[in-house]
Order: structure tokens, then sequence, then C-alpha cells
């Protein structure tokens, strides 16, 4: 399945019921160097649209919303270990978890890829 | 562009900045460079690595003439001023009654004048501060038809040298009139990021092909004001507005280097009765430098806490320091807690983070003492 956008610039690749989330590359462009992240930890559940990660680049502190609710079955280390990986890959090896999908009916609000391309260029 | 942002000044060097891809942002009313493609953290270690070139034209430069400029000015701040030798500068501070911080500066004798350089957000008060408090003594000058840069970084002497020959001797904190590509221009070795390098000033009108001059060589890249924060942060610089400002005095801010001996003996600045006092008895709080374990920045007005959880201050100045490779701060803490190694608590989003009260700089500075 091809990858879904949010509004406030997360992306999420569904592969059955596992979804991987991560930032797009239009939002790294605006974070700047990434220093750091806080991943949630595996086992932890998910909101939609609720805090579920941590993104600090040189300039500021930003949150990571959780695209679609569901639980947490995994956090990519190695992003924890070399956060630039974020500027580098943010829409592949720079992924920032996996989630267990609790209702995949929640995809259906979520952009495609050129609805989102509009929105980036209608907002700035 | 938002309405806001039409209603911005702008520095002499405004539209070079945009014609090399920076990203402005508004700055103490000024149109700024926050950051170039190159982006902070290249930049950053660009400047402590070989040469930046930074423009500062919005900081606000003074001229002050007069019988006895240095005893008109020595009213107002607590630094030597008297005592500063011809083609010297020092740091001081515009002190109000209560021994809080209006402004710090940069002033130098310029021989037949005193030079200061105010910060931008301040310069507007300053100037009628100075005006209301020397009137008679004192002939206040804003020289808004100047530019302003700094060239800093271990290279920024070398690359000096090929334009002004006679740069390279200077010592740290002294000044020279000179002549760059055959245009006026004042230099001083000094700079805000605690490396070697100058400020260079100069008719506004000249500003853009200086810049072009120092950009075009090889060792030199444009930085904007996302790295010189963070270069200042390591360097233990305070940032006015947010590490020093007017509700803490010197000596709250760690700053007893800029009272010299004669001025904490003879007095004769606004202040000086409680400073004299924090001097003998001590204050109750300090600023010091903070460093937080693992690798996320704790940003200003994080709170601090003590080892019993209890909330001792809160950090001013917060990010990561590229060079340093870790997050680095500062803040106010209760006298109590501020000696070096104390351990202490940061409550970032909610959670504790653990530190330690840090020395300064964190990163060694690099001045040119010849």
């Amino acid at each position: 399945m091809s990858k879904k956008f949010t509004k406030d610039h997360e992306w999420v690749q569904v592969d059955g019921d596992v979804a991987t989330v991560g930032v797009t590359d239009f939002a790294q462009s605006q974070l700047g160097d990434v220093v750091f992240v806080e991943l949630p930890e595996a086992g932890r559940v998910l909101e939609q649209g609720k805090e579920a990660a941590v993104v600090e680049s040189v300039k500021a502190a930003s949150d990571v919303y959780a695209p679609v609710s569901g639980t947490v079955v995994e956090a990519n280390q190695a992003l924890v270990d070399d956060p630039s990986m974020v500027n580098s890959a943010a829409e592949t090896d720079g992924w920032f978890f996996r989630i267990q999908l609790k209702d995949a009916s929640e995809l259906d609000g979520l952009m495609d890829e050129s609805a989102y391309k509009a929105f980036v260029e209608e907002s700035h | 562009m938002t309405e806001a942002a039409t209603a911005l000044k702008t520095t002499p060097l405004h539209a070079l900045h945009v014609e090399l891809g920076a990203r402005m942002v508004p700055f103490a009313g000024y149109d700024m460079p926050v950051q170039y493609p190159l982006g902070i953290l290249k930049e950053h270690q660009h400047t402590r690595e070989k040469a930046g070139l930074f423009d500062v034209s919005h900081m606000g430069q003074v001229r002050l003439t007069g019988d006895d400029p240095a005893a008109a000015l020595e009213t107002l701040v607590p630094g030597d001023i008297k005592g500063l030798a011809q083609g010297r500068m020092r740091y001081t501070l515009f002190l109000n009654e209560q021994g809080g911080i209006l402004d710090d500066l940069m002033v130098t004798n310029a021989g037949d004048h005193l030079f200061l350089v105010v910060n931008a957000a301040c310069k507007e008060q300053d100037v009628a501060h100075l005006r209301e408090k020397l009137a008679g003594k004192a002939e206040v000058e804003l020289l808004d038809d100047l530019a302003l840069m700094a060239l800093q970084g271990p290279m920024a002497a070398e690359v000096m040298a090929r334009f002004v020959p006679e740069a390279a001797t200077m010592k740290f904190m002294s000044y020279l009139s000179a002549t760059f590509k055959g245009v006026p221009v004042i230099l001083t070795r000094s700079g805000y990021t605690g490396e070697d390098g100058y400020e260079i000033s100069c008719d506004k009108a000249d500003g853009e092909m200086i810049a072009r001059a120092l950009l075009a060589e090889s060792e030199v890249e444009a930085i904007g004001l996302g790295a010189r924060d963070s270069l200042r942060l390591e360097a233990g610089l305070c940032l006015y507005g947010h590490d020093i400002d007017t509700t803490t005095t010197p000596v709250e801010g760690a700053l007893e280097w800029t009272l010299p001996k004669r001025r904490r003996a003879e007095g004769g600045f606004p202040g000086y009765d409680i400073i004299h006092r924090q001097l003998t008895e001590g204050a109750t709080r300090r600023r010091v430098g903070i460093q937080p374990e693992g690798r996320q920045p704790a940003r200003e007005h994080t709170e601090i806490q003590d080892a019993n959880g209890t909330r001792i201050g809160e950090i001013t100045s917060g990010g990561f320091g590229p060079t340093a490779g870790a997050p680095v701060a500062m803040g106010y803490v209760d006298i109590a807690n501020s000696a070096v190694g104390t351990p202490l608590t940061l409550m970032v989003r909610g959670k504790p983070l653990p530190a330690r009260v840090a020395a300064t700089p964190f990163v060694p500075q690099r001045y040119y003492r010849g």
C-alpha cells in the first residue's frame, strides 16, 4: 500500500495490520538538524492525533503525533542512536515506530501523496 | 510575506542574504537570516573549524564625544572606562538603580571618541538613556549609516590578513582604523562565538562589497543567527534578555569580572549599594552552566529542581552544542546549589532529566592574545 500523510507532517505506510510511522521530508527540512528523538516503547497504546514521540532539532522541540490509533510494536533504535537519520532518510530508514492498527478505517481520513503535496504548497 | 514581515527593518546585507538562500526570520525588529542552506549544525561547525561571516548590522553602533566621555560613561556602567587605553575595548553593562542590567555592550576607546556596540533590541532605549543621563556631559550619536559584520573562527586572521595585513597582529579586544579594498573600515579583534576573529564596521554602502569579498575566500561561509546562538552558548556568553536582564545583577549573573577593583571601591554607578552588598555578603542566586545527562536538550524556561525536588530556578538558554557534542545550558539556581558538579533535576516536558552544574565555557575559548 502507498504512503498516507497527515496535516502534522507524519507519514504512515501500512503492511498488513502494522503501520510504519515517520515524519515527512518536508517536516525534516523545516525542523533543521535533528539532535534527539524520544520514541514510544513497545506496548504503549497510542491514540490518533495524540502525542507519540518527540523530535528535537538544534532549533526547537516538536511533538510527533500518532497518525492512527493502535499499539506500538517496535521503535527504531537506530534512530535513537543516530537522530540525524531524520534529516538524511526521513521517509525511509529514518522511520520512528511501528504500530499495530486498531481501526484501519482511520487511514481513510489521511491524505495520499498528491493531496499532501498540494497541502504543503498551499500552506507554505 | 506576511504584513508583519513587511514592517520589519532590513540591514544593508539583506539582498545578499536572500540571494544566498537564507531562511529569514524577524529578530529585534529586523528581517534576519536564521540559517543558510548549509544549516545551523554545519554553520556552527564551520565557524569552529574555519571561518564564518555574520551580519550583525542590526546592532547599535554609538559614538560618544565630549570633554571626558569616559568619566561620563562611568556614571552609567561599572566597568573601568577611564583606564581604557586608546585602541582598546572592553565589555561592560548599563545598570539601573537596583543593579539590574539594562543592556550589555562593548566600549572602545577610539581616541577622540568612545565607540559603543549595543544590542539591537535595546539600542533605541540605550541611546535615550545615554542622552538623558549624560545631557551636558557628552554628545550621543547613533550611527545608523553603518554596517557591522563579524568574521569568526580559527582561520579568520589568515583571511583578514589578505585584505588588511596589519589586522594579523591586533590583540584580542583591540581596535584598528584601516582600509579594506580601498574603503575605510573599523576593525576590532572581538566577537561573540568564543573564537578568534574580528568585527568589521563600515559604511552601509560598502557592506555588501566587503561581505562578498570575504565570502569569496574558500575558508568563509555565511552564518546565521541560529549558529550564532549555539556558538555563544557553548562559549558561556550571555544573551541579553535571556541570561541577563533588568532583574539580574552582575553578581547574580556571575559577571563579577566586569566589576574592577577601583569601581568596587569607589562606586559611582547605578545600583552600587546593592552590588557592593552582594559582593560582600553574597547573592541568593547565581547564573551557572548546566550539563544535562544524555542527549536531550533542555530549553529556555525549563524548571530546575534540587535533589529533593524543590524548584530552585530555571534555564535561561539551552540547546544542543554541536562542538560539545551534547546538550548545553545555562540558568539561575539558588546559591546553595551553584557549585560545579552539584546534581540537578531538569523538568523537561514534564519528565525529570538529570543534570549537573558545569563549568563554562563548554568549549575552550580561543582568543588571540598576541
